[in-house]
């Protein structure tokens, strides 16, 4: 009983941390009604700054002072970043948001490599309270119960702020609307960036405040990221007591499951979030979004039409060159050929679910990667010829995506952005924890193709004939009746329900054959590399498909297609620099901010301004 | 007071105000009249800059306004009421007004919510509620209470009569006479002709983005053609 009671205080503490950073993220999406995707960068800077900060100021004053000033740093880097990347892109879809603050992360993440180094640091022990104190005989270090007496304070605060002052009152009108706020003469601009430099600092002084606990190291943004949004998620956006509560509960089973079920720690948050969203889909204290509730709506969009004479005349062609070219080429550029194809083919199923469907998925690496690991397991515990576990790959992944989509078709916006996002890290945590099965970070090797596949041009024929396909097919289902039911739905729900198409089963169904595609380009994925980790299942998988997507622009079919041609091969030289993640930061910010429409997307605008044609893409 | 000089606004690229000019003096209460989809809302936001006419001028008090932000221009000093009201639903009826608040003017009525709730009774004894939980002739008092918050010099009402009960609508050209008194200048769009009739100076009479009239209502009545052709009564 004692021992669970430590337990339990253990797991308060711990919350402490995750509830600033996850109130920041809440704060930050109320006003804003962005996700910002950086907030672990934020977190991951407070912790950096903070070891800085306490190398130079020794003692006590020194320790709590570099906290405090910690916080304020990183609140004003968040302001800068709030006043150059965001300010100029209020109005863009949801997608453009999501994608400009992963140009953020990315930036960060080299910055922070630059000037800390690539060594994890130690965090110091907070002065006066390095030992322990035994509560009904079990240890608790002395921090701990600190950490746990100040996070009621800071709950209150922010409480406070919101609910009792001024300023609290005006972001709480502009969650609601922004507009009318600016109309009643309060310069929201400055509001937003307040707002901004608040969440920040809260991601700040987060990543500060666990140091004596942990440390500083680069992965840290991501590894929080995944939990500070099960909690937002589980709480509730834009509540803060939701995040409160959420952040305890996952703390507390977070150091019960390590003691009872160390295997299982990362799943077990996921599966808590599941069960919450079953009974609240909107969280604990959430509420319910209503969507266009904030009048934000995207450019008018030109119809997609399927592609002329000339179009298809110019796809022949590129087939044709694609089908001569093992005879020109030698077996490197075939390899590249093949990753260009497979991440076509992937980006093409995100391109269908997103660009078509209107259905921002975070978390589609799953299906790729779940495909992948679909056939690598039957390979390699089970000795299954090639042919057949290939087929499973994208089986599984359509029902990985028919599991995963049960819980979020019914979200919409961010919250379903989110909640495929989690979902994917759960999937994740099972191939890095459940190392029986999996092997963990060790991934499934030997994974080889049969005979007749297995050197690289039958592979490549083989690829060319599957991913192609995959992708033709996907283009038809687009032009189809199906491919209308669901644009409809994307455009307007209620009209298109009262045109009788049910609209979330038209989604449902849309989800499972991009989970399907998606797993078919991890099948072939697998074999040509003849093995699989989990970091085909990480956060960062997903997003290069978002940003391929994006890159390529979201409302132009080729786009995915272009967008991961370009992306493989400038991914090829760009890796080979030191900061390759600064460069490729920047210029997604530079893309989202210049060129919203991605390059087919300007390309094609260009093209049509100079033929003169303008006026019928505003049709 | 205000000039609008020959604006020209769009919503994309349909095209609502066409070179639309006027004027609103000091100290009177000016109805800009026409039918449904005639562009007085339009109109009203392209005053607030909530909508940026593409070319023209619109003077307030020796400054243009075009270009400038919505902030800017209620800062200056003129109060925005929009026809669907906007109250902010999850805040309370002091927190609403709250928002509106600022500092007083030199040229312009001052307010406290003392005084704004004597002219709105109903809103002293609603205070502590939320704006969702205000029926909407209550929800129409809130909005203008709220944008009085502002002092502002001038008020722009869009269709204040809109939706809302005979009995109020009789209060509410009650209340506009009595910022008259106050010495706030006052636009009210309407549809209500008798209503416009019973508090302003003067009509301003749009169609198609168009000023087709501009005079006392002496005038207009003197001439039912001009009723008849952009008037539905
Ligand atoms: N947000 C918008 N986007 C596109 N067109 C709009 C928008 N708002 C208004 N319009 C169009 O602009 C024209 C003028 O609208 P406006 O709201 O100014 O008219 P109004 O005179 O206020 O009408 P009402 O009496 O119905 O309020 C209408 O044809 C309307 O359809
Ligand atoms: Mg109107």
């Amino acid at each position: 009983m004692a021992f669970l009671f430590a337990q339990f205080l253990t797991g308060l503490a711990n919350a402490s941390s995750l509830f600033l950073v996850a109130s920041g993220l809440s704060l930050i999406f109320g006003v804003t009604r962005i996700v910002n995707f950086a907030h672990g960068s934020f977190y991951m800077l407070g912790a950096f700054i903070g070891v800085t900060l306490m190398e130079i100021l020794p003692g006590h004053f020194g320790f709590w002072g570099s906290i405090l000033l910690t916080g304020l740093a990183v609140g004003v880097i968040g302001a800068f970043v709030e006043i150059v990347v965001l300010r100029p892109i209020y109005r863009a879809p949801e997608l453009f948001q999501l994608v400009a603050t992963f140009g953020v992360i990315l930036v960060i993440q080299d910055l922070a490599l630059m000037i800390w180094g690539a060594e994890d640091r130690l965090g110091p022990r907070a002065p006066g309270l390095r030992g322990v104190w035994r509560i009904f005989g079990e240890p608790v270090p002395k921090y701990d119960i600190v950490l746990i007496a100040i996070t009621p304070f800071i709950l209150f605060a922010l409480w406070y702020l919101i609910t009792k002052t001024r300023v609290g009152v005006l972001v709480r009108a502009a969650t609601q609307d922004r507009e009318m706020v600016g109309a009643l003469g309060v310069n929201q601009a400055w509001l937003f960036t307040g707002v901004f430099a608040l969440g920040s600092a809260l991601a700040g002084w987060g990543g500060a405040l666990q140091l004596p606990k942990g440390g500083a190291d680069l992965l840290m943004d991501f590894n929080i990221i995944g939990a500070v949004f099960v909690v937002v998620v589980i709480g509730g956006m834009g509540s803060l007591p939701g995040a409160f509560i959420a952040a305890v509960l996952i703390s507390v089973l977070n150091v019960l499951g390590v003691t009872y079920i160390p295997q299982s720690t990362l799943v077990l948050m996921f599966v808590v979030m599941a069960i919450v969203l079953i009974i609240r889909p909107y969280g604990l204290l959430g509420r319910e979004e209503v969507a266009g509730e904030h009048g934000q709506v995207g450019a008018p969009e030109t119809p997609i039409r399927p592609y002329g004479p000339t179009g298809q005349a110019v796809i022949a062609a590129l087939l044709l060159v694609l089908a001569a070219l093992p005879l020109v080429v030698d077996q490197f550029v075939l390899i590249l050929m093949i990753d260009m194809v497979v991440f076509a083919l992937f980006a093409a199923s995100l391109h269908f679910i997103l660009g078509t469907g209107g259905l921002v998925s975070f978390g589609h690496a799953a299906f790729f990667g779940g495909g992948a690991y679909a056939a690598a397991l039957l390979v390699f515990h089970t000795g299954t010829p090639m042919e057949l576990a290939f087929l499973f790959a994208p089986l599984a992944a359509g029902l990985l995506a028919l599991g995963i989509g049960w819980f979020c078709i019914r979200l919409t916006g961010v919250y379903f952005a989110m909640l495929t996002l989690a979902f994917s890290q759960l999937v994740w945590s099972l191939a890095y924890q459940w190392r029986a099965v999996t092997r963990g970070d060790d991934g499934l090797v030997n994974i080889w193709p049969s005979d007749w596949l297995s050197e690289t041009i039958p592979y490549y024929y083989f690829t060319l004939i599957l991913g192609i396909g995959g992708i033709l097919f996907l283009r038809h289902v687009i032009h189809a009746p199906f491919g209308y039911a669901l644009r409809a739905g994307r455009d307007s729900p209620r009209q298109a329900e009262a045109m009788g198409i049910n609209v979330k089963r038209v989604q449902y169904a849309a989800f499972a054959l991009a989970g399907v595609m998606a797993g078919l380009a991890g099948g072939i994925f697998v074999f040509s590399k003849g093995s699989v980790f989990p970091t085909e299942l990480e956060i960062a998988a997903s997003f290069d498909a978002l940003i391929v997507v994006f890159l390529g622009g979201v409302k132009t079919l080729a786009g995915g297609v272009v967008g991961a041609g370009f992306m493989t091969m400038v991914e090829d030289w760009l890796t080979r620099l030191e900061y390759w993640r600064l460069l490729l930061g920047l210029v997604i910010i530079a893309v989202v901010i210049i060129a919203p429409e991605g390059i087919v997307g300007s390309i094609r605008t260009a093209w049509n301004k100079y033929r003169g044609t303008e006026e019928e893409i505003a049709k | 007071m205000l000039n609008v000089e020959g604006i020209h606004s769009y919503y994309g690229k349909a095209h609502i105000l066409n070179g639309l000019s006027f004027e609103v003096r000091r100290g009177e209460v000016v109805a800009l009249l026409g039918r449904n989809g005639a562009g007085k809302s339009t109109t009203m936001k392209s005053v607030m800059q909530l909508v940026r006419p593409r070319t023209g001028r619109v003077m307030f008090q020796d400054d243009d306004l075009v270009g400038q932000p919505a902030y800017r221009v209620a800062k200056s000093g003129i109060g925005y009421v929009p026809e669907d009201r906007r109250i902010f639903t999850d805040l309370t009826v002091m927190e609403n007004l709250e928002v509106g608040r600022q500092p007083k003017r030199k040229d312009a009525p001052d307010w406290t919510i003392e005084q704004l709730f004597e002219i709105f009774p109903n809103l002293a004894e609603r205070r502590g509620n939320r704006g969702k939980q205000m029926s909407g002739g209550e929800q129409q008092m809130l909005t203008i209470a709220r944008t009085l918050m502002g002092n502002p010099a001038l008020l722009l009402l869009d269709e204040p009569s809109e939706g809302i009960a005979p009995v109020i609508v009789e209060q509410m050209a009650e209340t506009i006479l009595k910022l008259k008194a106050e010495g706030l200048t006052v636009m009210i769009s309407e549809q209500n002709l008798h209503f416009a009739r019973s508090v302003a100076d003067r009509a301003i009479i749009i169609e198609g983005g168009e000023k087709k009239f501009d005079g006392s209502f002496a005038e207009l009545e003197a001439h039912p053609e001009i009723r008849d052709a952009y008037l539905s009564v």
